[in-house]
């Protein structure tokens, strides 16, 4: 188990919430807005604090964890980012580089691994490029690909799709898929279908605590969507639509 | 990375080396070093310890606007935006009004006054934002300057000019005393502000985003705010406010280098050095023997060839 949660909460945002995942495997948030999704994400991300109850990961409570050695496990990636000032992407990127650094100066360590990560994400034709001049999805993909510097075994990702295209939205959950045979991959998303179609699991939260927690199949269906959504949901085999 | 720091430290060494030898009566450095009179005087007693106090003033002005900037994430911060300087102001304006003669011990316990009030107000338990800082900051500067201005009013002529003059801010030949710890504490904190660049870097993009990554940022937050409020504070007590300095250096150095600090606190540095000693020289020589406000020169200075490379590079950077 990676992390283990045990009547978990958090100011007004969630109650009672008790789960544990799996070491790998895309684990899917969903739920109404105000539901708690981003407040469980950041309380596993280790930036919320205090809670109530317990969450551990790797057999250690959140508090008790150094933020460094956390970072070595556990990448975050925000909804958005917004620069104010003239990063370029590959400095974005080696920024994720942080929790290994020893010094002033980069390693080729350091080096190798934002071209591993780069690589990876398809993002090296613009690495010299200023962030703020990329398009979203641009962004979205210099922002993973600083997270997987992080050599991490866990990626929280904050509604990664929110600002991508159709194709965009499917090419990043492809990547998140296949990431997912080896790390533990926990995405908040507002899109049922993008949860049906990629994860393996869903945790769906309605009012701050947990409504329905399974296989996609199981969880998403039109009775607990009418509950939780207050809409009429119809399957056509592996995809819904839905009509208030 | 490397190149820029050594053409912006060579920058500064020749500008160092020629502006004190310019001014209102020519001197020649051979005379000066000889120590014949009035050569002697003037370069070692007029002209180098102004161009020294010039030197550490835009040094420290500019690494503080790139530090503050940086952790507010807000491009019109500068150094006077968090309320130190205001103290000191007050401070200052005071020690006008009662008739003392420090007025830079007076600014000195101003500028500490407001440091350890923003601090106190802002930090709630563990916690420390960023825009709590801010808020708290500029708060200060508005009831600081209530404080001025009802002060002004009481003040008699003389005092209402004295106060004037110490707002305007200005470089003036101070001791080698108190330019040798100036020295020592500019250097010393702006070493320690350097060390953690790569911090400042992560800090610079979000509070969650440099936390994710192993950074302790309300610790740094703080850390930032008293080194910058250190060389604000113990600069404005000597110099008064001179602006634009701190605004100006950070950007047009990111315009130029990108705003990796590690590249950026160092070259800000050396050229907010630079820069100070230029506008200070041209004040004393431009309409010599008048001299012209140092903040005066600065913006003047600055702004014409800050909007000129704004428009260079805006059309890439899509400003």
């Amino acid at each position: 188990m990676s992390f283990v949660a045990r009547e978990l909460g958090f100011a007004y945002g969630l109650h009672d919430a008790s789960f544990e995942l799996p070491p790998h495997g895309l684990i899917s948030i969903a739920g109404p807005n105000g539901a708690g999704k981003s407040t469980l994400l950041g309380i596993l991300a280790g930036l919320r604090s205090p809670y109530r109850g317990s969450c551990t990961y790797d057999g250690r409570e959140m508090r008790q964890w150094p933020r460094r050695d956390f970072a070595r496990s556990v990448a975050f990636l925000p909804q958005s980012v917004r620069l104010e000032f003239p990063f370029t992407a590959e400095e974005v990127v080696l920024m994720g580089r942080t929790p290994y650094a020893s010094g002033w100066f980069q390693t080729p360590e350091d080096r190798a691994a934002a071209e591993d990560a780069m690589t990876t994400t398809d993002t090296l034709a613009f690495r010299a490029r200023d962030f703020r001049t990329l398009s979203g999805g641009e962004k979205q993909r210099v922002i993973l690909a600083s997270a997987l510097t992080q050599r991490p075994r866990v990626l929280l990702l904050d509604e990664p799709a929110t600002h991508l295209d159709l194709r965009h939205q499917l090419s990043l959950y492809r990547l998140l898929r296949e990431l997912a045979k080896t790390l533990l991959v926990v995405a908040v998303t507002h899109d049922l279908n993008i949860a049906l179609q990629f994860s393996d699991r869903v945790m769906l939260l309605a009012d701050g605590r947990i409504a329905g927690d399974g296989a996609p199949g199981e969880v998403l269906n039109p009775g607990l969507i009418a509950q939780v959504f207050g809409v009429q949901a119809t399957m056509h085999g592996r995809w819904m639509t839905y009509e208030g | 990375m490397k190149a820029s720091v050594l053409v912006s430290a060579a920058i500064l060494v020749a500008v160092a080396i020629i502006a004190p030898l310019a001014g209102s009566s020519h001197i020649e450095l051979g005379r000066a070093f000889a120590g014949v009179s009035p050569d002697h005087e003037i370069f070692f007693y007029a002209r180098l310890p102004r161009v020294i106090l010039a030197l550490l003033a835009g040094s420290a002005l500019s690494v503080t606007g790139v530090l503050f900037q940086c952790m507010l994430r807000d491009p019109l911060a500068e150094p006077y935006t968090l309320g130190v300087s205001s103290g000191a102001s007050v401070g200052a304006v005071i020690a006008i009004c009662l008739g003392f003669r420090a007025t830079g011990l007076a600014s000195l316990a101003g500028a500490a006054l407001v440091l350890l009030m923003v601090l106190g107000m802002a930090v709630e338990g563990r916690r420390l934002s960023s825009f709590t800082l801010l808020l708290t900051g500029v708060t200060m500067n508005s009831m600081a300057f209530a404080v001025i201005l009802f002060l002004h009013n009481l003040a008699s002529f003389s005092q209402s000019f004295a106060i004037s003059r110490w707002l305007m801010g200005g470089l003036e030949s101070v001791e080698y005393s108190t330019l040798a710890w100036l020295a020592g504490v500019v250097l010393g904190t702006s070493a320690l502000v350097m060390l953690w660049a790569p911090q400042w870097n992560l800090l610079a993009v979000g509070d969650d985003w440099a936390a994710s990554r192993g950074v302790s940022t309300v610790r740094l937050t703080a850390m930032g705010y008293v080194t910058g409020s250190v060389l604000t504070g113990l600069v404005t007590a000597l110099t008064g406010p001179i602006g634009f300095v701190g605004l100006i250096v950070p950007h047009a150095l990111r315009l130029k280098l990108g705003a990796d600090h590690r590249v950026l606190l160092p070259c800000a540095f050396l050229l907010g050095g630079a820069f100070l000693i230029v506008c200070d020289t041209l004040s004393r020589t431009v309409i010599a023997p008048t001299e012209i406000p140092v903040g005066v020169l600065t913006a003047l200075c600055g702004g014409p060839f800050f909007l000129w490379l704004l428009k260079s590079k805006r059309r890439s950077l899509w400003l």
